[in-house]
């Protein structure tokens, strides 16, 4: 690792410690509905909204019925996404005349953008119109965003409340936490963004002339838009020249912006976060980074404040630091090694002050290694899975990084709102164990965690793998799962492990050689999605209102702390624990082997 | 249920029109307003046409400007309506043939220069259109390009010094130079 990459971890991580405690502050209070001067000012508003759409504010709910509400709410989301992609074509603001998407490609990217994963089967700029964009896939951006806000909220309260039999009112949490938390911090992001260079606007694409004439050759095609094939059957190619190249336009740094806030990280173009109209510059970067992990890290001091202990908001979020920490430290290494195969053909691969050398396959020049290493770990950490970088293009340790930190349950932060509350289940299966190890019925923050939320929180926990291995196992065994796999041994294995846990874990990022485009992969990877969404979330609800209902047990000499380095221990060590006997022997057939072969043959 | 079904459907119609709309209607506004070029497309602009976006790179074969990274974007090199990397694995044997054929072609357009080559100048980029190359790997194509414009390689040097950019605040991004700003640079020079 550079010196260079080491101060940008660094300087990323002590914004972002600096940042924790304000923003937690503010969530708080926006979600306990304080008197804050935002909410005075939305107070009018967020009556006009309530009256049209007929909320009581003032009406609690049980945790059934905020469950039910909150899966109504997320399925109207998915009817409209469908809908916008299967009718863009006919609606207004589509410039470049784009088709209706198919069926089963609108179907995926319904689901993948409701459940917050954002996975692409599609290449933005040559599929969705700005209609879908921005009434579609941006807005769904915000509201998967709040959906996860509203869930580890409601966890919190149940934590928080004692005998109480409601966990708090779902429309007001989901208006509150979009227009205060995400909509001013996404305009303000976006603003900044534009200001580098990210485009704004609802324009055609535009034609610009090019320097050099360039000759190339594509395959040709038939009247009917089938392509031609000679007596052996091979691909008839058309030698072309062009002198222009289409820039693609639209409202990208409105959707960027959110985008990285609410860790979708679904792009409006296909290279994501790499295009240089979405990220274009060192500092675009740096603050999309920061974006990426803003609430998920704040949420911890939420959680510590509304429980009225802040150290257990700490205590979670070292938890998590330490585990990002030797995260990003093995990917920017194995990244900036650089693979020994290139370095054979005579390449330059070392770091200087003229170049960062390293694997530069799939990288951008003006990331280097360190900050696209960085990103790849903070955007899979977290469910984000934007992408600065090719991952499928990673050394096999390198791409091991993003792959495991899905697997781990994305805890390492997390995504907005799900990170926090999947952490706060291990917390739970954690102090269950030491529990057992010392003979005391356990308790975490005054509850006594007993046969139901154990139930709960098994279920919250196993969906994730159970879904992720079994889908994985379906698709290497039949030929419609094969047959997108784009690069030969352990590595086409692990495209498709990477989907499976992509999707599973609603993270979106991909190995993207995989071909997951076809009716096979957009029906498995969408049911995957759906699933590793709506379970965990109904088992988390759960037991927030068995929580909620409980009488908080009063702390005394034998009550375990859970704030500490011991307690800080046991959490990392709940998360590898259940992280690598599920995930080991599937990750010793993709990335493992494939560094061996590297580095030994 | 169908008390929860009136506020599911009018509450998501409203945050639509607020989040899908609104919003970015507004930032779309403000963002013309005082970011025009950025908000454009960071259009370069000569004699009133654009020739270019300083942001999106375009494919440079001639030995007489700098090439840029390779780009995997189909069916032609820096298609703008096609980014994207090559997906291709660290041990896929296409990946090495790929990057043997593009020191090829850097050889051949000049067998005297010896010196090893910078490995940006031989992969490709994460978007097909990655606008800049390394320093190194700017440097290292110096000598090329001086002889085909018969300047001296000072000269060009210079040029690529002018026109790099380092270190923001000593820490964020990596030392660079814009290759279509430097082949317009020195396509205005004669």
């Amino acid at each position: 690792m550079t010196p260079a990459s080491l101060a940008l971890i660094a300087i990323y991580l002590i914004v972002m410690l600096a940042l924790v405690k304000p923003m937690g502050l503010y969530i708080a209070n926006v979600m306990e509905g304080r008197p804050i001067w935002p909410l005075r000012v939305g107070a009018g508003v967020e009556r006009l909204i309530y009256r049209l759409s007929g909320v009581d504010a003032g009406a609690e709910m049980g945790w059934r019925r905020y469950t039910i509400a909150l899966l109504l709410f997320n399925a109207v989301g998915a009817l409209a996404v469908y809908a916008l992609q299967r009718l863009q074509l006919w609606l207004p603001l589509n410039p470049q005349q784009f088709a209706n998407v198919s069926p089963d490609s609108s179907f995926n990217t319904a689901v993948s953008f409701i459940t917050n994963t954002n996975w692409q089967g599609y290449s933005g700029e040559s599929t969705m119109s700005y209609l879908t964009q921005m009434a579609g896939l941006a807005v769904q951006n915000f509201l998967s965003a709040a959906t996860g806000i509203v869930v580890v909220v409601a966890l919190i309260r149940g934590f928080a409340r004692h005998t109480a039999q409601s966990i708090g009112n779902f429309w007001t949490d989901i208006t509150r936490s979009t227009l205060y938390i995400l909509l001013p911090l996404s305009t303000l992001l976006a603003l900044l963004l534009v200001g580098q260079g990210v485009v704004q606007n609802l324009s055609a694409y535009k034609d610009v002339p090019t320097v050099e004439t360039l000759a190339y050759q594509q395959p040709k095609v038939d009247s009917a838009g089938n392509p031609v094939k000679d007596a052996a059957g091979n691909p008839v190619l058309e030698n072309m020249t062009t002198q222009k190249q289409t820039l693609p336009m639209g409202p990208m740094a409105s959707q960027e912006a959110i985008k990285e806030l609410g860790t979708n990280g679904g792009g409006f173009l296909n290279a994501n976060s790499a295009h240089p109209y979405e990220n274009p510059t060192p500092l675009s970067n740096f603050l999309e980074l920061l974006a990426i992990i803003l609430i998920p890290s704040s949420l911890t001091y939420t959680f510590g404040r509304m429980v009225g202990d802040t150290r257990q908001g700490w205590a979670v979020l070292a938890a998590m630091c330490i585990l990002f920490v030797a995260l990003v430290a093995l990917a920017v290494h194995s990244e900036q090694l650089g693979n020994p195969r290139v370095a054979a053909l005579g390449v330059d691969q070392t770091a200087s002050i003229l170049q960062p050398g390293g694997n530069m396959e799939g990288k951008e020049a003006r990331f280097g290694i360190g900050a696209s290493a960085l990103f790849a770990t903070i955007a899979t950490g977290t469910s984000t899975g934007a992408v600065n970088s090719m991952h499928d293009s990673y050394t096999p340790l390198g791409g091991f990084v993003p792959l495991f930190d899905m697997q781990l349950g994305e805890v390492v932060f997390g995504g907005v709102g799900t990170g926090l509350y999947s952490m706060l289940i291990f917390a739970i299966i954690g102090v269950f164990i030491a529990g057992l190890m010392i003979g005391r019925t356990p308790e975490y923050l005054g509850k006594k965690i007993e046969a139901f939320e154990i139930k709960m929180s098994s279920i919250a926990i196993l969906v994730m793998p159970f879904i992720v291995l079994l889908g994985t196992a379906i698709a290497v065994s039949v030929a419609d799962g094969k047959a997108g796999v784009a690069n030969p041994a352990a590595h086409g294995f692990s495209e498709i492990l990477y989907a499976f846990t992509s999707a599973g874990n609603n993270n979106g990022s991909a190995f993207g050689g995989l071909s997951a485009n076809t009716p096979f992969y957009n029906t498995a990877l969408g049911l995957v999605m759906w699933l590793g969404r709506y379970w965990p979330i109904a088992a988390v609800l759960a037991i927030a209102g068995s929580l909620a209902a409980k009488k908080r047990v009063p702390v005394t000499a034998g009550t375990m702390l859970t704030y500490g380095p011991t307690f800080i221990i046991l959490l990392i060590g709940t998360v590898l624990l259940v992280g690598a006997l599920t995930f080991v022997p599937a990750l010793a057939l993709g990335p493992v082997v494939e560094h061996l072969v590297m580095w030994g043959g | 249920m169908t008390a929860l079904l009136r506020p599911a459907i009018v509450l998501f119609l409203i945050l639509t029109g607020i989040t899908g709309f609104v919003y970015p209607f507004v930032v779309t506004g403000i963002a013309q307003a005082i970011f025009p070029t950025q908000a454009g497309g960071s259009l370069i602009v000569r004699d009133g046409k654009p020739v270019g976006s300083s942001l999106i790179g375009q494919s440079f074969s001639d030995p007489k400007h700098f090439w840029g990274r390779p780009s995997a974007t189909s069916p032609q090199p820096y298609n703008g309506l096609a980014s994207g990397g090559s997906n291709l694995g660290p041990l896929n044997p296409a990946l090495t043939d790929g990057i043997k054929s593009r020191i090829e072609a850097l050889q051949a357009a000049d067998p005297a220069n010896k010196a090893p080559i910078p490995v940006d100048l031989v992969t490709a980029s994460a978007s097909g259109l990655d606008p800049d190359i390394s320093l190194a790997a700017a440097y290292y194509q110096a000598p090329r390009v001086a002889r085909a414009r018969g300047l001296a390689p000072d000269a060009v040097r210079s040029m690529i010094a002018a026109h790099a950019r380092g270190k923001l605040l000593g820490i964020l991004g990596e030392p660079r130079v814009n290759v279509l700003d430097l082949n317009l640079a020195l396509d205005a020079l004669k």
